[in-house]
């Protein structure tokens, strides 16, 4: 598990990147902590700089959007899905888990 | 008979709008028109990645599997050459006709020319697929490019040649490059990018001809000056693709007239993207809006006053990027002659910087470049602005 931050430092609404072998955007939707891969599949961009709406992030470049419960793409043109990666909150630290789907599938 | 649609272009207002009649459940028919014989592709990338070579067809195809589930109707390779009024029929090249219920006109814009440089080898514009596999075959002979035209598809494909390795002259006729879009003061720092990487700019200066015979040689400007040039690109604007229906009785201006919901004078005709002026409400005016958002947005709108639903009219705020030279610069908002730029964080100097546009002391605008993520707060706050119109 790689640590993310105290979930203080990540308020609802706000997002965040960490550095992994791929880096990896992790959203608080109103409580909820969600992981998706941070680089947009159409473009090279950072979706933690993304703007987030309900369950969904709005790439900052070209628009792309992506559910981030599933990953799938949600508005073009991105067209490939964007890994989820499973959340885990422990003792007020919030943690994600590579390789890990928000399933929980490996 | 189940009823039809017909969607009269294929680009991205055409397949936004083909998309959001199936969003909002309409299950009869719908025939997609298109005079490129290519499904849609994504416009942007032509004038970089793909120009650059490092992007395939397969990258820039807009089409998703979902979309197959769609059931749409495909006549591309076919031109569309005129719209009965009484019959609702959309008249095409072939001499075939598709009567429809519903026409979502969407036939977007082309390239302004030079004129006099058809037939001319060499010289090219970039709006289209082929257009822009012309212009890379070309590119990767040459040595010296001249762009004439210094906004964003030129300062674009400037960006792209460089990357390339070829010598690079970009002819403005204004004395600052995107003076229109973004205002004196930032278009000038904007433009600084084409020195920072090379590229010769040339201001106020303007085109007088095109030197060579059977293919262009220099390009000779109004002070005398000749360029000599390999390849020629002409990046100077857009015209609405409406001469198809001159005579249809649909009203026209500088594009299809409609009011804020993309609806024309014709029952049953609504028209979307880059053809399309709409009446804007903050402008009191119609605007024709040539952004690839809008072109994604805008038909959901136009699609559901088709289908009979009385929407609101969108809000949104109008955006538009553009990436050259490593930097990404984002726009949102709309900006006036008067409004103050005022750079909220970063530096023009380090090129990286937020400016926000003021009217009376109230955000109306705001120009990012290298700030995505502060660029998207602040276009957030923007959308909240916007007041809803009654």
């Amino acid at each position: 598990m790689i640590p993310v931050c105290p979930t203080t430092e990540l308020p609802p609404g706000e997002a965040t990147r960490v550095e992994a072998d791929e880096p990896i955007a992790v959203f608080n939707v109103d409580g909820d902590f969600y992981a998706i891969d941070d680089t947009c599949t159409h473009q090279d961009a950072s979706l933690a700089d993304g703007w987030l709406d309900g369950c969904s992030v709005e790439c900052p470049l070209h628009a792309s959007c992506f559910d981030l419960r599933t990953g799938k793409v949600s508005g073009p043109p991105a067209k490939t899905p964007v890994r989820t990666h499973r959340v885990v909150v422990q003792d007020g630290m919030v943690y994600v888990q590579p390789g890990i789907t928000a399933d929980g599938a490996a | 008979m189940s009823p039809t649609v017909a969607v009269v272009g294929a680009s991205l207002a055409g397949l936004s709008a083909a998309r959001a009649l199936r969003d909002q459940s309409f299950d009869g028919r719908v025939v997609v028109i298109g005079d490129e014989a290519h499904a849609p592709y994504d416009r942007p990338p032509l004038s970089k990645e793909f120009l650059a070579g490092k992007a395939s067809l397969d990258d820039v195809t807009l089409g998703t599997p979902d979309d197959e589930e769609l059931g749409l109707e495909w006549r591309l390779g076919t031109t569309a050459v005129g719209l009965d009024r009484v019959s609702r029929s959309v008249l095409l090249s072939d001499g075939s006709e598709v009567r429809a219920d519903g026409v979502v006109l969407a036939t977007g814009a082309r390239a302004r020319r030079l004129p006099g440089t058809e037939g001319l080898a060499g010289v090219h514009v970039l709006r289209s697929l082929d257009d822009a596999v012309a212009l890379r075959e070309d590119l990767a002979s040459a040595r010296r490019l001249v762009v004439i035209g210094a906004g964003f598809i030129g300062a674009e494909v400037a960006s792209t040649a460089r990357t390339l390795g070829l010598e690079v002259t970009v002819v403005e006729a204004m004395p600052v490059p995107l003076a229109g879009p973004l205002g004196t003061e930032m278009g000038a720092v904007c433009a600084e990018l084409h020195a920072d990487h090379g590229t010769r700019l040339l201001t106020g200066t303007g085109v007088a001809g095109l030197v060579g015979t059977g293919r262009v040689e220099a390009v000779e400007l109004t002070d005398g000056t000749r360029l000599p040039a390999d390849v020629v690109v002409v990046g100077i604007g857009a015209i609405p693709n409406i001469e198809w229906l001159a005579d249809s009785g649909v009203a026209l201006g500088n594009g299809v007239l409609t009011d804020a919901r993309g609806v024309t004078n014709i029952p049953g005709v609504v028209a979307v993207g880059d053809c399309a002026a709409a009446w804007s409400v903050s402008a009191e005016r119609h605007v024709r809006i040539e952004h690839w958002t809008h072109a994604l947005e805008q038909p959901a709108t136009a699609v559901a006053t088709l289908l009979g639903a009385e929407g609101a009219v969108p809000t949104s705020v109008p955006y538009f990027w553009s990436d050259q030279y490593g930097a990404r610069i984002q726009f949102a908002g709309s900006r006036r002659e008067d409004d103050v730029a005022r750079v909220v964080e970063g530096s023009c100097a380090d090129r990286s910087f937020l400016v926000v546009y003021e009217r009376e002391g109230t955000p109306v605008a705001v120009l990012g470049m290298n700030q995505p993520r502060l660029f998207t707060r602040w276009r957030r706050q923007l959308r909240s602005a916007v007041p809803t119109p009654s």
